[in-house]
């Protein structure tokens, strides 16, 4: 095989570097989100210690912070920008470039049958584009002004005048920059995933045999295709209306004193195309994390996935309303209450769909034979989580209800928890399922099990009682609740959520800890270990370039014959043919 | 103190797991080693954990209504927040049900059907009956949800406001200026190359609507009667959130955007109301353990979209009072006419 000797001839570069192997760029991405989370958990303990103790100073804030943390007191902007880098980088590094670009480009070859990506060039791009994006939101931390501190959603005119505020300046140019090359990152990564599950599945691997897991990255990657490139271009007229005058998002602004003379601008604009990105994107977090859990639930149930149809139903229906509710997020900027009145039908009815994926769930367990694994403990919690918090969301989207919780804390509850969590619990499911595939080991188990219910308790401890914390009125991005008396008596609760937040933040240390550890010292894995049907466990354990050492082999049926009565075993393999008279499913 | 208890704390708490763990990878040595990736014990406890934990959050939630309840704000002080009130109640009971139900049957499943050597689960790929059912029980709630929640929405936003007193509310960074229409209620046109010197909103010294005009650092409003307050913005975007009232909108540079509502209930009546009283309580104790004065409880229009460093303290007294009381208080606040003559 040519494929073959072109493996052995790879230097150090091409191989760790510039690889063009998937499963090395999956792992590039793994590495470089890791990196990225660690910095944006400390940035939310940073900001969380601001809230519980605000009149403590902390001299390990002075030690990171330097002079924003002034004898370890927080100044305000830089908390703004914490909360804003925070977000940027859980949303768009961890939970899209992380999230997708790992588990994408490492399982979609290998579930579907292909040697590697249609375009390993392509690929590989797109990860010196996100990587190139993570350096340069990186150094924004550490420039004069400031990084970028108008929260994730930039929100002009704040975001576009340096006047505003110190994070509008320089610190914001990066930040814009930064998200350009992430969305060509995105695109490059997007199109390639669509071209490959679309043309290079293997032989008998039919749509309808596909794993969910390969339906939910095709259907995610056609959201970024759509909405990514509306992001650009919101970005782009915002870099304009930044630096040469024009008058997009700006009109009849006078400030610090200064009269601009930009007229005839909406900042409104600015909202709807961010959200036409914006909302999507909480499905492109969310959908692969549904997904990788599809697939662990159902292996490790020993079940087939209940109502498969209706779960690729209900991801394509997740994705075609994920359009059309971008306003969802608008109510309150004096939109046509008609408009309101249309995203609110709209936006209620992506409950169905998702309801109809959390009973189908809970289904696949009934009557099974559960094999609690680390990564099922995960998945499990990722649908207890997404109940949770997708039921606040009928509160939240329903625009009457809205008046009084938007842009408070209970949109915080929400959104981590839904986005948040469920989304961190499937990427780390899927690290711990197929992280023997990965690197040939196979990690601890029981650290492993202290690290989810460490996070799983930590979770909810975390972001559960911020519901109250909103529903007494607390609004977001506060750098501190005590200029209200009528905050005052939320200390408790908000001391509560931070002691959860660093016990939470602790436990990844079990995480990290088990995942290097088992790089090197862990015990050698075996070809299947959890005697799994997709058709990447009939890989060598080697991880060789081109996935398999002979033909491809061809596929004979869906992915899901968990304990099928006659077989010999209780999972069948893909690649297993029909035997005389077995029915498909 | 605290913080140093708590980071000794979480540091217990991990070092205790970690023997925890030790002590579970000793024991599973002595256990004859499986080639199972996943013993019955590993089953076993990580499902009775599941269930605990599991049903003893949802327990929680609703013990949390009791430990937490008081913390939630006081029922909205306006008509259109009582049938907002309603809505929300409705919404509230519907999801704390389906919350209960979906997730015990999540966590009693994974309990009950643990994984056990020699067990086989059941093959069972979908059911057409079933799933129509949970298919349309949804849509059935859902689209009954939607159509009281549009009902409501539109009685809030798109109501008839013939005789509502008009009020400006002014944003820019970091505070909010009120301007009344006075006595011809209607408000004198503004633009922003007007600001200047004591004319800090814009008006324009011209127009004769604004003669009457009066400029306020703090909010009086008439109980019991319709209120028609209009937005507008002088630099980034802010957000008038009145948490009381059940009241919000964006205020938007170069735009104009309005929200009405009527006030039913007067800051003395709140005041004296036990559930507020106890509140109050509560918020002076931790006051007094800062070494703070007691106050009194205000309403308050506060900022509720980031708009630069001090958005966390950027406020305005509200005060709802009787209309003679109102009417005495307007009386006596300057005319922007006269406010203009004398600079
Ligand atoms: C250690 C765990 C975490 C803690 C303690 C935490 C806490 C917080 C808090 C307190 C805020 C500020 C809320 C505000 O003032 O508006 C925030 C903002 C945010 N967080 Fe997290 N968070 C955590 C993990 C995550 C994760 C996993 C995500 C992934 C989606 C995430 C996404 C965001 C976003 C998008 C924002 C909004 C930023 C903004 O307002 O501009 N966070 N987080
Ligand atoms: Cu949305
Ligand atoms: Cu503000």
């Amino acid at each position: 095989m040519s494929n073959h000797e072109h493996h052995h001839e790879e230097t150090f570069i091409t191989k760790y570097i510039f690889s063009q192997d998937h499963k090395m760029i999956a792992k590039q991405f793994l590495i470089t989100a890791m990196v990225m989370g660690v910095i944006a958990v400390m940035m939310s303990i940073f900001f969380r210690m601001q809230l519980a103790w605000p009149e403590e100073g902390f001299p390990i804030l002075e030690m990171f912070l330097g002079k924003w943390a002034p004898s370890g007191v927080l100044d305000p902007n830089m908390y703004l920008a914490l909360v804003t880098i925070h977000g940027t980088i859980m949303v768009f590094f961890v939970l899209t470039g992380g999230l997708s670009g790992t588990f994408f480009n490492f399982l979609i070859p290998l579930q579907i049958g292909a040697r590697d990506m249609a375009s390993g060039f392509l690929n590989m791009l797109s990860y010196w584009f996100f990587f190139t994006s993570s350096v340069i939101m990186i150094i924004s931390l550490f420039i004069q002004s400031g990084p970028a501190a108008a929260g994730w959603t930039i929100y002009p005119p704040l975001s576009a005048l340096p006047q505003a505020m110190p994070g509008s300046g320089l610190g914001m140019t990066l930040w814009l920059v930064s998200m350009s090359l992430f969305v060509v990152s995105s695109l490059l990564g997007g199109l390639n995933y669509i071209v490959t599950i679309l043309n290079l599945r293997t032989k008998g691997m039919s749509m309808t045999r596909l794993p969910l897991t390969m339906w939910a990255f095709l259907v995610t990657a056609i959201l970024g295709v759509l909405s990514f490139p509306v992001l650009l271009s919101a970005v782009l007229l915002l870099i304009f209306d930044r630096g040469f005058g024009t008058a997009f998002y700006l009109s009849d602004i006078m400030i610090q004193g200064e009269m601009l003379t930009q007229t005839g601008g909406s900042p409104v604009l600015f909202q709807h195309l961010f959200w036409f990105l914006g909302h999507p994107e909480v499905y492109i977090v969310l959908l692969p994390a549904l997904g990788i859990t599809s697939e662990i639930v159902s292996t490790n149930s020993r079940k087939p996935i209940f109502g498969y149809r209706a779960m690729v139903g209900s991801i394509l229906a997740i994705g075609f309303l994920s359009f059309i509710v971008w306003g969802h997020h608008m109510f309150m900027t004096g939109m046509n209450p008609f408009l309101g009145s249309v995203f609110t039908f709209t936006t209620l009815l992506i409950a169905i769909p998702s309801a109809v994926k959390v009973f189908n769930y809970i289904t696949t367990l009934w009557k099974g034979n559960i094999q609690f694994t680390t990564a099922m403990l995960f998945s499990i919690g990722l649908v207890s989580t997404f109940i949770s918090g997708g039921l606040t969301g009928l509160i939240l989207g329903d625009s009457a209800l809205d008046i009084n919780v938007h842009d408070t804390y209970f949109v915080v509850a929400h959104f981590h928890i839904v986005m948040g969590l469920s989304a961190i619990f499937g990427m780390f499911a899927g690290i711990y399922h197929w992280f023997p595939k990965m690197y040939g080991k196979m990690m601890n188990k029981n650290l492993g099990y202290a690290h989810f219910w460490l996070t799983f308790i930590s979770a909810y401890g975390v972001f559960y009682p911020m519901h109250f914390i909103g529903m007494a009125g607390v609004p977001r991005r506060y750098y501190t609740n005590t200029s209200f008396p009528m905050f005052e008596g939320l200390l408790e609760i908000n001391e509560l959520v931070t002691i959860f937040a660093i016990l939470g933040a602790s436990a990844q240390l079990f995480f990290f800890f088990n995942f290097f550890y088992s790089i090197f010292r862990g015990k050698d894995a075996p070809q299947n270990p959890w005697r799994s049907n997709t058709i990447e466990w009939t890989t060598p354990v080697e991880r060789i370039h081109g996935n398999w050492p002979g033909e491809i082999p061809e596929v004979h049926r869906w992915a899901y014959d968990y304990s099928k009565p006659g077989a010999d075993e209780d999972f069948v393999s893909q690649i297993i043919p029909l035997k005389e008279g077995e029915e498909e499913h | 103190m605290t913080t140093f208890l708590s980071f000794l704390i979480v540091a217990l708490v991990l070092i205790g797991i970690v023997q925890i763990v030790r002590i579970f990878e000793i024991a599973s040595k002595l256990n004859k080693p499986s080639d199972k990736p996943v013993s019955d014990q590993d089953n076993k406890y990580n499902a009775l954990a599941l269930l605990i934990v599991g049903l003893g959050f949802t327990a929680f939630v609703g013990y949390s209504f009791k430990l937490w309840g008081h913390l939630i704000l006081p029922d909205a002080v306006t008509l259109h927040g009582q049938g907002i009130k309603t809505l929300w109640d409705i919404t509230g009971i519907l999801i704390l049900v389906t919350f209960f139900i979906t997730q015990t049957l999540l966590f009693v499943f994974a309990y009950k059907y643990r994984g056990r050597e020699g067990n086989t689960a059941l093959f069972q790929t979908h059911n057409n009956k079933l799933e129509l059912l949970w298919t349309f029980v949804p849509a059935v709630v859902l689209t009954a949800l939607i159509l009281f929640g549009l009902r409501t929405w539109n009685e809030t936003m798109v109501p008839d406001t013939e005789g509502a007193t008009v009020i400006e509310v002014y944003a820019q960074q970091f505070n909010w200026t009120a301007r009344y229409a006075g006595a011809d209620n209607q408000l004198g046109n503004a633009h922003y190359t007007s600001i200047g010197g004591v004319n800090t909103l814009g008006v324009d010294i011209n127009d004769t609507l604004s003669f009457d005009d009066k400029v306020v650092r703090e909010i009086h409003l008439p109980v019991g009667q319709q209120i028609l307050m209009r937005f507008r913005s002088q630099d980034v975007i802010h957000s008038a959130f009145m948490p009381h009232f059940n009241v919000q909108m964006n205020c938007v540079p170069g735009m104009n955007t309005q929200f009405a509502f009527t006030p039913i209930k007067t800051t003395k009546e709140i005041r004296e109301e036990q559930e507020m009283i106890e509140r109050m309580e509560l918020v002076n104790s931790e006051r007094a353990k800062k070494g703070e004065e007691p106050v009194e409880f205000d309403y308050v229009l506060l900022c509720n979209k980031i708009c630069g460093a001090a958005h966390y303290n950027m406020q305005i007294k509200v005060i709802v009072e009787t209309q003679e009381e109102y009417n005495a208080w307007l009386s006596e606040q300057q005319t922007f006419q006269s406010l203009v003559s004398a600079q």
